[in-house]
């Protein structure tokens, strides 16, 4: 590999996907025909007071049977920042990376870190590029959220496969059982919440989605796959340890047994 | 068309070499040595915005004396070369030594065929992984290589300082000690440096993946400050970098 060495007017700056492609790398592959892969979700973001919560769950399928029990689609996207996808599996895992180096090259490159508006602008590109494979049935749909620096709050937005992205005030859910996830979402969610209450509606969200859908994998008792949670406030980006999210899945399923066996001694007649 | 005079190879080479060292050795000196945790760079610099040292890559940090828009582009060409290679392979397989290479290469390419060669001296820094020794690669205006293990100077009056420095230089020292030694050897006589215009870096193992750390002015000051019996501690967890969740 030679020395990266440009003249002033033809530099690409800290544009790492412009260098890829000055280098003659492909950026992000580009298949010929239409191809079963791997895809499937539900990725969960809500706000609380000082952050945000982002959790996804670990199922991957290809047609009807089970790519991937234990994939992880809830990725940190810097310091200050996660990303989490819905879609084809290996072109969004591919754009994460390509995300997370664009990112840190932008930091390295420039000596500050990007804007979180300008962090989701810069994915949105990414997902506009990949309008192409989209239509040809891989399209990739991430979630993005972070804490913004600069104003002190947690922020989400989302993406559609064209690339156009949009800020939500409080909570988002995209993938295969997003809908249910929001839903979930949209009855406990309230101003103000607790990281620790975050945490538990997120569960909660996920739970439900995998109750409805069957592209979206639940806790996986036998095994001990547990979907995969992380909060982002200003002490930055950290996952949630998988034992407590484990034990709140435990007791969510405790919950929920204990109410079901009041529900049926209720309907008993006397 | 007129004949351009004839200059002897030897004489032409001779010239370019003291032009780049006349110019260089007008710059203020950098200091690499290793210590406890892995490497430290201390520079002294009266910008605060103008970088001599830069982080690289996860282990590997750059340091420049000289002329600034020639080591800058050095820079980030060093920056795009880690980030393609890490993105096109693994993480792991970005080393110093090849970066190191590649700054020889060119720098030896811009001091034979240009015009002028670059008025600049290069240090590239590496944090060994896996019990690894830690690597520090000096290359100079001409594309010389030389590699060390324990400490570099680099920049103007860099024999001297390199004289002062050994004197105090202990391999596996703690920071606050390889600190002061190096704040010590940057200054001479009649020339004190401040804190204010000290620029430091470390590249430590305790950082998590992007082991790069700048040293602010504040922890300087208290790791500088004469506290006799009470070493200094490191500064606190990261401060910028990505979350690694592994």
């Amino acid at each position: 590999m030679a020395l990266p060495i440009f003249h002033p007017v033809d530099d690409p700056g800290p544009d790492f996907a412009g260098l890829l492609r000055r280098a003659g790398r492909p950026v992000l592959p580009n298949p010929a025909s239409e191809l079963s892969v791997p895809h499937a979700t539900t990725v969960v973001a809500l706000r609380f007071a000082e952050g945000v919560v982002m959790a996804g769950d670990r199922r991957a399928t290809e047609g009807y049977s089970i790519a991937h029990r234990a994939m992880d689609k809830v990725f940190p996207a810097d310091r200050w920042s996660a990303v989490a996808i819905a879609g084809a599996a290996g072109p969004a895992v591919e754009m994460v990376r390509l995300f997370q180096v664009q990112l840190e090259h932008y930091e390295k490159v420039e000596g500050l870190s990007l804007s979180l508006e300008g962090k989701a602008n810069q994915l949105a590109q990414m997902v506009r590029e990949h309008l192409p494979m989209a239509f040809q049935g891989l399209a990739v749909v991430p979630l993005f959220a972070g804490f913004d620096v600069r104003r002190g709050v947690g922020r989400i937005f989302t993406y559609d496969i064209t690339g156009g992205h949009y800020e939500e005030a409080d909570f988002q859910a995209t993938g295969s059982g997003g809908r249910d996830a929001r839903n979930t979402i949209k009855l406990g969610f309230r101003e103000g919440l607790t990281r620790t209450e975050a945490i538990e509606l997120a569960i909660e969200a996920l739970f439900e989605a995998a109750d409805e859908d069957a592209g979206t994998g639940g806790p996986d008792l036998v095994r001990g796959i547990y979907p995969l949670v992380a909060a982002v406030d200003a002490d930055g980006f950290a996952p949630v340890g998988e034992e407590e999210v484990a034990d709140r899945f435990l007791s969510l399923i405790e919950r929920r047994r204990a109410q079901r066996g009041r529900d049926r001694g209720r309907g008993e007649p006397q | 068309m007129s004949i351009p005079f004839y200059v002897a190879p030897e004489q032409a080479m001779r010239d370019r070499a003291e032009f780049a060292q006349k110019n260089i050795a007008r710059g203020r000196p950098l200091i690499a040595t290793t210590y406890e945790h892995g490497v430290l760079i201390v520079a002294e610099n009266h910008s605060k915005t103008l970088h001599k040292i830069s982080e690289i890559y996860d282990r590997i940090a750059f340091g420049g004396v000289g002329r600034y828009n020639e080591y800058e582009q050095l820079r980030v060409a060093g920056v795009r070369h880690a980030d393609t290679k890490g993105f096109a392979f693994s993480r792991e397989d970005v080393d110093a030594r090849s970066l190191a290479n590649l700054y020889a290469q060119y720098l030896n390419n811009v001091f034979t065929h240009e015009i002028k060669p670059l008025e600049v001296e290069i240090l590239v820094a590496e944090l060994g992984g896996d019990g690894g020794p830690d690597q520090l690669y000096h290359v100079d205006y001409q594309g010389t290589i030389t590699d060390e293990e324990h400490f570099l100077v680099l920049g103007g009056d860099a024999e001297t300082v390199s004289e002062r420095f050994s004197e105090s230089h202990q391999v596996g020292w703690d920071l606050g000690t390889a600190l002061n030694a190096a704040v010590r050897a940057l200054a001479a006589e009649e020339h004190t440096v401040g804190v204010e215009n000290l620029e430091v870096a470390v590249l430590s193992r305790q950082n998590g993946r992007r082991t790069f750390r700048r040293i602010d002015d504040r922890d300087l000051a208290e790791l500088l400050a004469p506290t006799p019996g009470t070493p200094a501690s490191e500064p606190g967890p990261p401060d910028t970098g990505p979350g690694d969740p592994s």
